[in-house]
């Protein structure tokens, strides 16, 4: 009762803060842990133990969603709320709404793992959830939208700091997004099921066009909000250009919008629109480097605390990933290469390296500092923080060198022919031969995951500390304030 | 044009901020996606040379209940039904996809990754009793596949309780399927006789029960199983159209 009059009457409401940097956590594990197990039923197909509920095909949006939306979404909610704070110097314009953004994502994360479970989904990728929860979405972004926005013109500042742009543009386009990707036409009012509104070629535009700017605004556009903040804060030192950052938004954010359709060259769809979404592909490399070079430059001058600050460290790979991917993403774009890598492992790939790489490590660098401001307090262990750094870092290496020669390799095979014309491969020999790489990428999951797991007791042992000054605090008032009336 | 520009304006005014950026991200989409509902050549004229008929129909009852259950069950997570129109595919599985084969699916399931192969020309290539048999345990019949079984399929009885919802839902989003006789007369002329009678709604129900019992998918007549109703959608995908039927250069003036 006590904490809660003292933090309704603190500056921030940190509260809801908090509660989003837990289930952050919780969602890590879960959606990481369904990644992990998914992973290992096509190393060791056993696993699917001929279960409807933990089949390959129902799992596997459990993982993506749980991830994505859990872990990165909650991730987004914590820091845009702590970040829009900060920067604009006022409380959230609404505690009972954020309060509500917090219990309404968590019911979309719940229900939507849960439906997956029992066989209901709409059968579009990363768009799984059915029309009930695809409302329920809705109305929790309404909300979001409401309370940041809200906040952004109660600000205390004349300048809109640089980060909330992004979070601006993540807002709107999700909103965007997942408006008109989900339009569909229940069975009935009482049933689960729905048909998507769009048909085949006009279905796959407005499918891709939302898958990948998924990527684009929600792991991208968002996370360099995060990025423009916690990198400064971090490093101690101010954003290494101005200009850079101005240019960085409106490029990035113009130029992702265009380029979801090179997830289908060669496919049923008019070639113009291929070969258009090929070329802005190519241009969005000029921003996505210009963004992080931004941040590698802020770094810069800095780097003497890599070798004493490990939450430098999370942040300058996750940094190095976002270069690493946003070069590879432009080249498997080209018609020539996309022949060669799409449907194959190479695709899973790229993807892990933006998003164990690149969200998940500026995730855990942010975090590790907004935490202890969190709950005032200094991080339990800075050691255990190392260990997550090396398990994270390791754990991605194998996972994309693995997809890397299953990827390749497969391609290659499906498209080998032998002296007389014939297939050399068939498709059974090439599963074959991708079987050990599985495997390795499972083992690659599992670093991973076990970097996450000591996060998570770090930060449980910071928050038991906190609690403990706190009390000790309060003890040593009382036996002051009892002597002083004496 | 001496308008002296400051970025300033921007950041100090939320409203513009988002206008603006509302405007930068909407452009992409509406130059890409509007076009497709635009434009008629999207579709590729599949008329039968002979008939004038459509040869691309939609799916039965019993196939459109199969095909909820590959959505259900996420096939399209491993298996794409996308031909490229590229010499190893052209191979492998035969005619590349045509935009006009999917034109009834909603979704889409073109996939994007084959851990398994495509399945866009699977039909009529295994017999039903392989399809079976390769549902139940994929390694009896294929010793490196990485499937999973899918044996509650061969027990668990098909729900045809909302069939009826189920077409009709597809009908609001633009399926042809009939309701009315004058749909149904519509239907005669432009798919024949015998497809148009697939789609009628108020015969849904026998319709589904005729084609799971003269199709005995799974070899047991005495009730209508999930696996009937997958294998038939199956046994469908892309075979309606008969490429031999076509010049060679056809479809290549629709791309």
């Amino acid at each position: 009762m006590a904490s809660v009059s003292i933090s309704s009457k603190e500056q921030y409401n940190f509260d809801v803060v908090r509660k989003f940097a837990i289930m952050t956590l919780v969602w890590g594990v879960v959606g990481m842990l369904a990644g992990v197990y998914i992973a290992s039923e096509l190393a060791w197909p056993f696993l699917n133990f001929d279960s409807p509920y933990i089949s390959f095909g129902r799992l596997r949006p459990v993982h993506t969603g749980g991830v994505i939306f859990g872990f990165g979404g909650s991730a987004l909610f914590a820091t845009s709320y702590y970040v829009v704070q900060r920067t604009c110097q006022t409380r959230l314009i609404s505690d009972a709404l954020a309060n509500f953004t917090f219990w309404g994502w968590q019911a979309v994360i719940v229900l939507a793992a849960t439906s997956y479970i029992l066989g209901f989904s709409q059968g579009r990728e990363y768009a799984e959830m059915e029309w009930p929860i695809d409302i329920l979405i809705e109305v929790v972004w309404l909300a979001y939208m409401y309370v940041f926005f809200g906040t952004v013109m109660r600000r205390k500042q004349p300048h809109i700091y640089v980060a909330n742009w992004f979070y601006i543009a993540f807002i709107l386009a999700t909103a965007l997004l997942h408006t008109f990707n989900n339009l569909a036409m229940p069975v009935n009012l009482f049933s689960m099921k729905s048909y998507s509104l769009f048909s085949g070629a006009q279905d796959a535009m407005t499918q891709w066009w939302y898958g990948h700017n998924a990527v684009g605004f929600f792991l991208t556009a968002a996370f360099l909000g995060m990025m423009y903040y916690f990198v400064p804060k971090q490093a101690g030192r101010p954003i290494y250009s101005y200009r850079l950052s101005i240019v960085h938004f409106w490029a990035l954010s113009f130029l992702y919008m265009w380029v979801g359709t090179h997830h289908l060259h060669w496919t049923a769809i008019p070639d113009w629109s291929s070969t258009l979404a090929a070329t802005f592909s190519i241009m969005l490399l000029l921003p996505s480097w210009g963004g992080m070079i931004n941040g590698i430059m802020t770094l810069s001058g800095a780097w003497d605390k890599l070798r004493t600050d490990p939450i430098m460290r999370f942040l300058a790979v996750a940094l190095s990933f976002y270069g690493m991917s946003t070069f590879e993403g432009p080249i498997m774009s080209l018609k020539d290469v996309n022949a060669l890598s799409h449907y194959t492992d190479w695709t899973i790939g790229h993807v892990h390296s933006g998003a164990l790489g690149w969200v998940a490590m500026i995730t855990f660098g942010s975090f590790y500092h907004m935490i202890p401001k969190l709950w005032d307090t200094k991080l339990y262990s800075q050691r255990l923080v190392y260990w997550h750094f090396w398990l994270a870092t390791i754990g991605i290496l194998l996972y994309i060198v693995a997809m890397w020669i299953s990827g390749i390799g497969q391609g290659v095979m499906w498209r080998t022919f032998d002296d007389f014309g014939n297939l050399k491969y068939s498709f059974a020999e090439t599963v074959e031969m991708v079987k050990p790489f599985y495997a390795m990428r499972a083992i690659g999951g599992m670093f991973f995951l076990s970097g996450v797991f000591i996060m998570v007791y770090n930060v449980w042992m910071t928050i038991g500390q906190a609690k403990r000054e706190a009390a000790e605090l309060d003890a040593k008032l009382a036996a002051k304030l009892a002597r002083a009336g004496a | 044009m001496n308008f002296n520009f400051k970025h300033e304006w921007i950041e100090t005014n939320v409203g513009l901020l988002l206008v603006l950026t509302m405007i930068a991200i909407s452009i992409g989409g509406l130059v890409e996606i509007a076009p497709l509902f635009l434009i008629k050549s999207t579709l590729e004229n599949t008329k039968d040379p002979k008939t004038g008929l459509e040869t691309i129909r939609p799916y039965t009852a019993l196939e459109s209940r199969g095909r909820d259950i590959y959505v259900r069950e996420g096939c399209y997570t491993c298996h794409s039904q996308m031909v490229r129109p590229l010499k190893d595919e052209a191979v492998r599985y035969g005619h590349y996809s045509l935009a006009a084969e999917s034109q009834y699916d909603h979704p889409f399931q073109w996939g994007s990754k084959r851990t398994g192969p495509d399945l866009a020309r699977v039909g009529k290539k295994y017999s039903n009793e392989w399809q079976v048999q390769h549902l139940i345990a994929p390694r009896s019949m294929v010793p490196e596949s990485v499937m999973p079984n899918y044996p509650w399929l061969l027990n668990t009885p098909l729900d045809t309780s909302d069939l009826v919802d189920r077409l009709r839902a597809q009908r609001a989003v633009g399926v042809p399927y009939s309701l009315t006789e004058v749909e149904y007369q519509k239907n005669v002329k432009r798919f024949g006789e015998a497809a148009a009678q697939q789609l009628h709604i108020p015969n849904a129900q026998q319709n589904l029960v005729k084609q799971a019992e003269e199709g005995n998918f799974d070899g047991d007549r005495t009730n209508i199983t999930e696996i009937d109703a997958l294998v038939a959608y199956l046994q469908v995908l892309g075979t309606m159209v008969d490429f031999s039927q076509y010049d060679n250069d056809h479809f290549v003036k629709f791309r």
